[in-house]
């Protein structure tokens, strides 16, 4: 076991070295020069450039600024933003604790709503029901995530509001931060993922339900319910948990069409609206931090999957 | 794309809309000829599963339809529902914002521009980038993951660590990232979504190799003196090609998510173009007043990718691939 994880944690290095390099060689070659944009309208006095030029060392050969930044990496500095005037690192502290808040809220909905959905449609098999529940996982799937939160921002919030209903509200967190503003933004981000889960849950009932020792169990006189919860259930869920693991981790690299619909302050919209100013040190900051926590989180996954299950350290080897 | 590409491990025996029958003579007959390995029959066979499965049908029937739709569209778009792009300031006042009506059937927008023309010609641009992304996907792919399956080890890990750096770039804004390289404009979009998707094709391409290269009819190609490409191409590529064109199928409908999404977050198709994304975008801020304006481009995109993931399920039970990580 600690072998397994011990080699898993050394593969992160070479994705994360390559992730960090494949970026800095992005923001060399996206044209666009950060000083002029940054100066806007005005143009720019050629002492405050120089001044510019020398504080974010960007005169120095690229190989070098790389290294240089990698240095800052280890030490835990992310260098100063190009436009903010303030640490990368102030910066992402401040909005982390929101993407992780929206990623949280929409993993409890993927959780509740597709675990059951796929236990239902997986028990009563072939019922109008399970039709159902197919049928609008397909739609999920296919549905673009900003038209959805449009829609539920026009019903919900809108029209629910003429017609004297309670409503919700559709931008913003709330001040202070309130749960009534997660919710459509938590259900949109939770959208294709718990059309995943239900899926998921379904097939891996259905497939447990099919082996002997089930079989067994029902001979020897359980109620459906019975052999379903305690012995079914345990069993299937594993990719289920594997999944919902994973979907963690690209929860909480940000979701910027979300957050762009519902107006919340989160990572991915920061580093979107970095790119188009190109403040770099935002962006690789950012990037470097959400690759960070999905590497973190993909670890942990595997690691539980191989505690859950001993076959897979092995199985997983030529991966 | 990202949503769809994730892995999904539903498998054949358990749709609902695929009740399983008893077999019938002539299946009966289809899996004995199986058995004496000509090799049509495996594409006859599942065409025939494919055709009975309805929700695949109607996807099927839908894709036709707005081929045929975008490819026509010059012919009768402009005549019956006015121009998708060109506007006439003098008249534009009393034009704007129609609510939709039997000439204007999905109402006008802000420019008093047809909304139904548009979205005839936007399927244009959803239906090309699906198929020149996920071509362009399917290229790279295909070649990496061949490459890796076979030659295994240095390869093997060189190819499959470059997909792990890929695949760990949050999606969209690595696209966003590759269209600031590339510049803005519809052609650099479907260049950045195709490039992206490379990775998870290539995943398949290579463990569906991977499946078939042991055989023992790939020693006896090599006992034979089949050189490496010719083993590649002729004996490898075709035995593996079924979950690679579930996934390419499924991977039309992601790219065609993806564009609205790009093209929403302004970086993909612009004004004057019509693009399903785009419209959305220009919509948000008048949804409220103008729902029109957002209800109908959104259930072009809703259907469109719609069609391709039941197709593609279908052919995921025609061709019984079984999803995997």
């Amino acid at each position: 076991m600690g072998k397994y994880i011990l080699r898993r944690a050394f593969q992160m290095i070479p994705v994360f070295l390559g992730v960090t390099l494949l970026l800095f060689i992005l923001t060399t070659v996206i044209p666009g020069d950060p000083v002029a944009i940054r100066a806007g309208e005005r143009a720019l006095s050629p002492a405050a450039r120089a001044a510019f030029v020398e504080k974010y060392n960007l005169d120095a050969p690229l190989h070098e600024q790389y290294f240089t930044y990698l240095g800052g990496l280890l030490s835990g500095d992310l260098g100063e933003s190009y436009r903010q005037n303030r640490e990368v690192s102030q910066i992402y502290l401040d909005l982390y604790p929101n993407t992780a808040r929206l990623a949280l809220a929409a993993i409890f909905v993927e959780v509740i709503i597709g675990i059951a959905a796929g236990i239902i449609s997986a028990i009563k098999r072939y019922s109008l029901l399970d039709v159902l529940v197919t049928l609008s996982t397909s739609i999920l799937v296919s549905l673009p995530v900003f038209w959805l939160g449009m829609l539920m921002q026009v019903f919900f919030g809108i029209k629910f509001k003429e017609w004297g209903l309670p409503y919700l509200p559709i931008s913003g967190m709330g001040d202070p931060p309130d749960l009534i503003h997660l919710v459509m933004p938590a259900i949109t981000l939770a959208s294709v993922s718990t059309a995943y889960v239900a899926r998921i849950m379904r097939s891996q009932l259905l497939e447990v339900m099919g082996q002997d020792y089930i079989r067994t169990a029902i001979a020897k006189g359980l109620t459906d319910g019975a052999v379903v919860r305690r012995h079914a259930l345990k069993n299937a869920l594993i990719p289920v948990v594997t999944f919902i693991g994973l979907d963690l981790g690209a929860m909480m690299s940000g979701a910027i069409l979300t957050e762009t619909i519902f107006n919340w302050p989160g990572v991915g919209y920061a580093i979107f609206a970095a790119i188009g100013q190109r403040d770099w040190p935002v962006v690789m900051g950012g990037v470097v931090l959400i690759v960070i926590v999905v590497m973190v989180i993909n670890l942990l996954v595997d690691i539980s999957y191989a505690l859950l299950d001993p076959r897979i350290r092995y199985e997983r080897r030529a991966v | 794309m990202g949503a769809l590409m994730r892995d999904d491990k539903t498998t054949s025996a358990n749709d609902p809309m695929q009740p399983t029958a008893p077999p019938t003579a002539g299946e009966a007959a289809q899996v004995a000829s199986k058995r004496s390995g000509k090799s049509r029959t495996l594409w006859s066979d599942a065409t025939r599963r494919l055709r009975r499965n309805r929700l695949a049908m109607i996807g099927l029937a839908w894709i036709f339809i707005i081929v045929v739709i975008a490819l026509s569209a010059d012919l009768w778009a402009p005549q019956w529902l006015g121009s998708p792009s060109e506007f006439d300031s003098t008249t534009m006042g009393e034009l704007k914002h129609l609510p939709p009506s039997a000439e204007h059937p999905f109402g006008t927008d802000k420019r008093g521009l047809d909304v139904a023309s548009r979205i005839v010609y936007g399927s244009r641009y959803s239906l090309a980038v699906g198929i020149i992304a996920t071509s362009i996907a399917l290229s790279i792919g295909l070649v990496m993951g061949t490459l890796a399956a076979y030659y295994g080890g240095f390869i093997d890990s060189l190819v499959m660590r470059l997909a792990d750096v890929f695949l760990a770039f949050p999606y969209i804004l690595f696209a966003i990232a590759l269209i600031a390289v590339l510049g803005r404009g519809f052609v650099n979009l479907f260049i950045a979504i195709g490039v992206l998707a490379w990775p998870t094709i290539a995943r398949v391409v290579r463990s569906s190799i991977l499946s078939v290269k042991e055989n023992e009819y790939v020693d006896a190609a090599r006992a034979l003196g089949a050189s490496d490409i010719r083993i590649m191409l002729r004996h490898m590529l075709p035995n593996a090609m079924a979950p690679i064109i579930v996934y390419g199928t499924m991977s039309i409908g992601g790219a065609i998510l993806s564009e609205a999404a790009l093209s929403f977050l302004g970086l993909g198709v612009q004004f004057p173009d019509p693009s399903w994304g785009h419209m959305l975008s220009e919509a948000r801020g008048e949804m409220i007043s103008y729902p029109w304006l957002m209800i109908f481009p959104g259930a072009a995109i809703l259907t469109t990718v719609l069609a391709f993931v039941l197709l593609g399920d279908g052919l995921r039970d025609a061709l019984d691939v079984k999803m995997k990580d």
